[in-house]
């Protein structure tokens, strides 16, 4: 390294730890305050001999201590009791025991962390690997087995005539005269750094287009999308005909399918069938839907045969008729479920539940159509009971 | 034989001279390996390999390739897992309890041991992380915001283990990181080739020696060493956890957290010194680990030894107090059911053998201590092994009951996690100073003034 004519300071060699300690004790009983001692390990009795002020390294230790604590906690009672509770093994959204563990590991984690960064960014100042000290032949011997002080030259006190006699008075075994180095410029359009600088965008932009367009593609990154199995559209060589799509067996019925033992008889006869469900809220609600969705292009939102579908079709019957009311609901079904005149079955367009839900839909429609005085008495009489 | 108790025996021998200590610890580092070194570190690279094919194998064709199955099925992974998580906490004993306890005899081993701890967590961290099938997708244990308000599970054990294991080896690493800064700048001002010296440089950070910083530095030392202590109790404790807060007999049990602490220390200290007898022979430092030090080892050993063994026993005694007929067959069938050969092999290795340590001669001799810590680190595997293998053959239905048989991929990765350690082990030997270099020239004979400065 190139050194200037600027003084740093002046430094003394020492021998043995009891001439280190006397010397630093000499050094700042004379009022010295920037000084430093170097030794290749810590000295006890040093502290003292220095008057150095007991470390405050620890408060930085607390401060984030208590606040990997409260993070931990914090963003625990956030997720498990505010975002999403859950009951968890019978415990309270916030069960402090259960998060103790987590809460010891980031108090951890933050103190000695917080500790070490801020030893070394805070208190030493460090990485600072230009400092003047640096590649010379003192800071080799104090790194290996000598002990030695270094007088800086911003000490107001600062002599350097006074302080090489002063060191060699105590006893030092060589007095070195420390300068600073030059300085030294870095260039950030020099080539090499520029070659660097691409290659490291060639690595950055080439990985990341690997993993995200290749890598993502290949076993077994790829949530075992490809299996030992044949899908639907797939070829097969085990069967004669090569599709790896089989048909049913000849009288396979599909489940919960039940055929319709009325089909080939066109005309209602009077069909023993009885509706099974019974008119509940849900019923009503899905009766209600299918009647929308499959009944009311035709016959209209409300039954009355005023369907969007006028003039394009013939006109249907309202189902507010005589007819229909008369009606038992085993003849309704069966108009669903094998048409009448120029209806078609709707067989598959609904279940056999969902044709239910319809019926009892209807009914209700043409209750509240067709209300006699003494429905509506009924009807206020239980809005009353009910208190609304 | 008379002992003089009035002075302390020296903690360096052979009289060294801090000159003489920093020359001995940088000398592998100054010259270039031997011919033993690259046939050492060849058979450790085949062995990772082997276990690298494994793992393929595994990623590829999925966990069906292990040998868990109903109704084991926890296995390999977990028993590799705590082995190698106990081993890792000997480390951090030497380093930080002993520390606190200011017993001069733990720097001549702290910096081995805390390298160890960090390569045999890092061997731990790979079975948890392996036995999700696809470890590419371990990123969702870390809770962090998403757009499904989907958040890991506090209250699980499960998630103290990651938050506990990945503490531990990061706050482990910062330990070993700020012990090396020194060391860094000794081999930095005392090497002769420009790309060592630039490397150590970074490194060291511009570690210039210095009293004021020295000062900062022995505070948080202090400080690192006052969180690791508890932090070592609890990592075993929450490995216990895994066991422990389920509700299986043989598992369900509260002596647990203790007994694996014991367990891990004991475990750990017997790794120590089966690597530690080889690295003094090779790199010569017989001075620095002296034969005292390994002897105080041994009677860590024997200490923890016997509390594991105790914890056997009261475990057994617990199963009868209770009364429960479920906890009494878990036991009884752990002893003498299927899996009675791995439990006695656990009781001889942990329990029997290790009370030749009472014998001083034993307690010096280096090959008999060898034969024993061998013995001991193979005893602490089954011990993981019965605990969660013979606790689960046999279910509480009868018809469910199964027998465990490792398959070629299951031993094969714990083949290379053992060839992955003492890999990583060889390359530090040649890498680092394998012992603190400003910590044992602070103890060395002389190196401390003669009157402490007037200081206590």
């Amino acid at each position: 390294m190139k050194r200037s004519q600027k003084i740093f300071g002046v430094a003394g060699l020492f021998n043995t730890p009891d001439e280190i300690i006397h010397a630093a004790k000499s050094v700042s009983d004379k009022g010295f305050t920037k000084y430093d001692v170097h030794t290749p390990y810590p000295v006890h009795g040093m502290d003292k001999a220095m008057k150095l002020k007991p470390s405050r390294l620890g408060f930085i230790t607390l401060a984030f201590g208590l606040t990997g604590a409260a993070i931990a906690l914090i963003s625990m009672y956030l997720s498990m009791a505010k975002d999403y509770p859950m009951i968890i093994g019978g415990k309270p959204f916030f069960a402090l025991p259960a998060f103790i563990p987590v809460t010891f590991e980031l108090t951890v984690l933050f103190a000695t962390l917080s500790t070490v960064i801020g030893m070394i960014v805070f208190f030493f100042k460090f990485p600072s690997n230009s400092h003047p000290l640096h590649d010379t032949d003192y800071m080799k011997a104090v790194s290996h087995n000598q002990y030695g002080v270094c007088i800086e030259s911003d000490d107001p006190d600062f002599d350097e005539e006074k302080c090489k006699s002063l060191l060699n008075g105590l006893g030092a075994c060589s007095v070195e005269i420390i300068y600073y180095p030059e300085g030294v410029g870095y260039n950030s359009l020099s080539g090499k750094f520029l070659w660097f600088l691409l290659l490291v965008a060639i690595l950055v932009s080439g990985g990341t287009y690997f993993a995200l367009n290749k890598l993502l593609y290949i076993a077994p990154f790829t949530w075992m999308s490809k299996q030992e199995k044949l899908t639907t559209q797939s070829r097969s060589d085990f069967f004669k005909d090569e599709f790896g799509m089989r048909t049913p067996v000849k009288g396979t019925v599909a489940r919960g399918y039940m055929p319709y033992p009325y089909k080939g008889i066109a005309q209602q006869p009077a069909t023993p069938l009885s509706n099974p469900l019974l008119p509940t809220k849900a019923v009503l609600e899905t009766g209600k839907k299918k009647f929308l969705t499959f009944c009311s292009p035709c016959h209209g939102n409300y039954a009355d045969g005023d369907g969007r579908l006028r003039g394009q079709f013939p006109k249907p019957p309202s189902l507010h008729s005589a007819k229909v009311r008369d009606w038992a609901d085993g003849n309704v079904f069966h108009v669903i479920m094998v048409g009448q005149n120029v209806m078609p079955s709707y067989a598959n367009q609904v279940t056999t539940d969902e044709a239910w839900s319809i019926i009892h839909y209807l009914r209700t429609m043409q209750k509240a159509k067709n209300a006699s005085e003494d429905d509506i008495k009924e009807y206020k009489k239980e809005v009353t009971n009910n208190g609304k | 034989m008379s002992i003089d108790y009035s002075r302390e025996a020296p903690v360096v021998e052979g009289g060294l001279t801090v000159s003489q200590i920093e020359e001995l610890i940088a000398k592998p580092m100054d010259e270039k390996p031997n011919k033993k070194f690259f046939i050492a570190l060849s058979i450790t690279g085949t062995l990772t390999l082997f276990g690298a094919y494994c793992l393929a194998m595994t990623f590829y064709f999925g966990t069906g390739m292990w040998g868990n199955n109903q109704p084991i099925g926890w296995a390999f992974d977990i028993v590799n897992f705590v082995f190698w998580v106990g081993i890792g906490h000997a480390g951090t004993l030497i380093s930080a309890i002993l520390f606190l306890l200011r017993q001069k005899w733990r720097t001549g081993i702290a910096r081995f041991a805390e390298a160890m701890t960090i390569f045999a967590v890092m061997c731990a961290g790979l079975f948890p992380a392996i036995h999700t099938g696809r470890p590419w997708l371990d990123g969702y244990l870390m809770p962090y915001p998403n757009q499904h308000r989907l958040w890991v599970n506090f209250t699980s054990p499960l998630i103290w283990d990651v938050f506990a294991v990945s503490t531990y080896f990061t706050v482990s690493f910062v330990f070993w990181y700020v012990g090396l800064i020194p060391d860094f700048a000794s081999l930095r001002d005392r090497t002769k080739s420009k790309i060592k010296k630039t490397i150590y440089s970074i490194f060291s950070l511009g570690w210039r020696q210095s009293h004021r910083n020295w000062q900062h530095y022995e505070k948080a030392y202090l400080l690192l060493a006052g969180f690791a202590t508890p932090l070592v109790l609890s990592v075993h404790t929450i490995v216990s956890f895994d066991f422990a807060v389920s509700i299986l007999p043989g598992w369900h049990t509260t002596i647990f957290p203790p007994y694996f602490v014991a367990g891990a220390i004991f475990s750990g200290f017997a790794m120590v010194v089966t690597v530690l007898i080889f690295v003094r022979k090779i790199f010569n430092l017989e001075h620095i680990i002296t034969i005292d030090h390994l002897e105080k080892m041994t009677k860590v050993i024997l200490a923890t030894g016997m509390m594991v063994g105790y914890a056997y026993g009261m475990e057994f005694f617990i199963a009868w107090y209770t009364g429960s007929p479920v906890e009494q067959f878990v036991f009884i069938n752990r002893a003498f059911g299927p899996y009675a050969w791995a439990y006695w092999i656990m009781v001889s290795c942990n329990v029997i053998f290790p009370q030749l340590f009472w014998f001083k001669k034993i307690r010096r001799s280096i090959p008999a201590m060898l034969v024993i810590v061998i013995l001991v680190n193979v005893g602490m595997w089954f011990e993981r092994f019965v605990i969660t293998v013979s606790s689960l053959n046999r279910d509480f239905l009868p018809s469910s009951w199964g027998y465990y048989t490792p398959t070629l991929y299951d031993s094969g990765i714990l083949i290379g996690s053992f060839g992955m350690f003492f890999s990583l082990v060889l390359i530090f030997t040649r890498l680092l100073p394998v012992v603190s270099i400003s910590e044992v020239k602070a103890v060395a004979d002389g190196a401390q003034p003669s009157h402490h400065g007037g200081a206590h």
